[in-house]
């Protein structure tokens, strides 16, 4: 029986447009969803539970508004949703204590979490609690197999390492080859009932602060051709203009 | 005084020039720069003692950085590195690597860093679609992005002071299994050359492919190719559910620029699209585009380039 914990996180749908108001991000009228990447790592939690037996929760961190992805996961199959009570900003440190903490509290054997989530793409937070906890890690995973330790891939700079690790291990997940399921009307009508275990937390002040959100810097305008023949005509401003080739 | 510690990004065994780029944003950030070179044989730190704008060189010595253990890694170099503004490359083994050194530190990691003006950091968020500047009191990590700060010269001279240490490794080594193919993986070309779904068929990639071999680029795939075509693989895509890259160079083709593509790659120094339509949004972007099919347009590029290079 493993006692597994996955890390969602609710992030602007990626289609959405940012827009700014002032000097911050306004997402009032953008749709919240789960990070993709932590669609893998829901998935790889439930076949984890379905390969060995336990249990999953899933823990999020957010305002009420967050409750939304856990009744997400918990129509996917999820037995236990927990949302650590906490709406403003935090750096890595606050937000990995927090999380940590939780971890330790809830006995979990195994941490699965999506390698980065849409809005900041940081990529800290899987690695981060690892090291707090003392226990292995492995990112970016594309492919897992559980049995009493992980058989874990990941891409690096000379091909794909498969890796051995025991639990307690937290990984983080990339979408590889995996596939993920959709919930059902029967699932999504149980999630509807199910209660969020919302837990108060206290992170540590925060050493990071947020001074501005702007727009990227606009590109100049282009040339653009018409017709095929332009090709060498592009190429030859590669070399003369951009200094490329 | 701020001590900045700068880790030195390896590729291959040896120190890459992406080092020189992390020494000269460490120097906008403090004034006392040491570079930490994680290595099995440290005669590979020398190079780091000839970067200018260093005043010290340490090659943390150790068999655990054979092969990659984040746990081992972080507990190493830690044991070595002087306290202050830690810097790291932004690729992915070094921003896994930056999460661990911070909160081992129990200090805060900020992660992909574009920009460092008067002591605040500029980073990405919603994959490029917006900046984030924040300011950062006191010891912390910060991973820079490559091919965006100028890399400081090889005129310097500083000794190396090698020291032994060592880490618990948590994760074994099963397997390496080798890429198919020998090309760059896009997350290491200064080249792209991308096709979406517009090249019709996975086959069509092929003459992306010539033309890569030509500028020694590596070809990468909008969603929609990954997404339809089981033959190319997710490790090929560009955007923001694959690879955020930030080439010299981004060749987009047959690609109309959806904004999840966009978020991937609009960070790129030069951006050329090829696309028949000549409202697709990708020309909004591009700093040189052509409208014309591919099946015409990359006969003459090809041919072009070749005489180019010749």
């Amino acid at each position: 029986m493993v006692n597994i914990a996955v890390l969602v996180k609710q992030v602007p749908d990626t289609n959405s447009k940012i827009q700014i108001s002032g000097d911050r991000v306004d997402l009032s009228s953008v749709k919240m969803d789960i990070s993709p990447y932590d669609e893998f790592a829901v998935e790889n939690a439930l076949q984890h539970k379905e390969s060995s037996g336990g249990t999953v929760s899933a823990i999020t961190v957010g305002g009420a508004a967050a409750d939304k992805v856990l009744k997400g996961v918990k129509a996917l199959g999820v037995d236990n949703i927990i949302r650590l009570d906490y709406d403003g900003f935090m750096d890595s440190n606050g937000l990995q204590s927090i999380i940590a903490q939780e971890i330790i509290a809830g006995g979990y054997d195994i941490v699965y979490c999506g390698k980065s989530a849409a809005d900041t793409g940081a990529g800290s937070t899987g690695p981060g609690i690892a090291e707090r906890l003392g226990w292995a890690s492995v990112s970016n995973a594309t492919e897992v197999k559980f049995a009493d330790a992980l058989t874990v891939s990941y891409p690096t700079e000379g091909g794909d390492a498969i890796v051995s690790l025991n639990l307690p291990a937290v990984v983080s997940c990339d979408k590889g080859s995996i596939k993920v399921r959709k919930s059902n009307v029967k699932g999504i009508m149980m999630a509807k009932k199910a209660q969020v275990d919302v837990r108060a937390v206290s992170p540590p002040a925060a050493s990071v602060t947020v001074v501005s959100q702007v727009m990227p810097p606009a590109k100049p305008a282009g040339k653009k051709f018409e017709g095929a023949s332009s090709a060498q005509t592009v190429a030859q401003l590669l070399r003369d203009e951009a200094n490329i080739i | 005084m701020t001590e900045t510690i700068v880790i030195a990004e390896l590729s291959k065994g040896e120190i890459n020039t992406t080092t020189n780029e992390l020494v000269s944003a460490a120097n906008l950030l403090g004034d006392s720069c040491t570079v930490v070179v994680p290595c099995t044989d440290s005669s590979v730190a020398d190079k780091a003692g000839k970067i200018s704008g260093v005043s010290k060189v340490i090659a943390a010595k150790s068999s655990v950085f054979g092969n990659y253990d984040a746990a081992a890694w972080a507990e190493a170099i830690d044991s070595v590195a002087p306290s202050g503004i830690v810097v790291t490359s932004a690729s992915a083994q070094s921003k896994d690597l930056a999460a661990r050194l911070a909160a081992r530190r129990t200090i805060s990691v900020v992660q992909d860093v574009i920009a460092i003006e008067d002591g605040k950091l500029s980073t990405p968020i919603y994959s490029g679609k917006a900046i984030q500047n924040v300011s950062v009191n006191g010891d912390s990590v910060f991973s820079i992005r490559a091919n965006i700060f100028a890399p400081a010269d090889d005129s310097g001279s500083c000794d190396v002071q090698v020291i032994d240490t060592t880490g618990n490794v948590t994760t074994a080594l099963q397997e390496m299994v080798q890429r198919a193919s020998e090309r760059l993986d896009v997350s290491e070309a200064n080249i792209i050359i991308s096709g979406g779904r517009g090249m019709g068929t996975p086959a069509n990639f092929s003459h992306l492919e010539d033309i890569a071999d030509k500028l020694g680029a590596a070809v990468g795939a909008s969603r929609a190719a990954v997404d339809t075509w089981d033959e190319i693989p997710h490790s090929m895509q560009v955007g923001q559910t694959g690879k955020t890259v930030n080439p010299n160079l981004y060749i987009a083709v047959g690609i109309s620029g959806a904004i999840q593509h966009l978020a991937g790659m609009r960070s790129s120094k030069y951006i050329v699209a090829i696309n028949k339509d000549a409202d697709a949004p990708i020309f909004q972007h591009a700093d040189y585009g052509i409208v014309a099919t591919w099946e015409d347009a990359l006969p003459v590029l090809s041919s072009s380039l070749s005489d180019l290079l010749a």
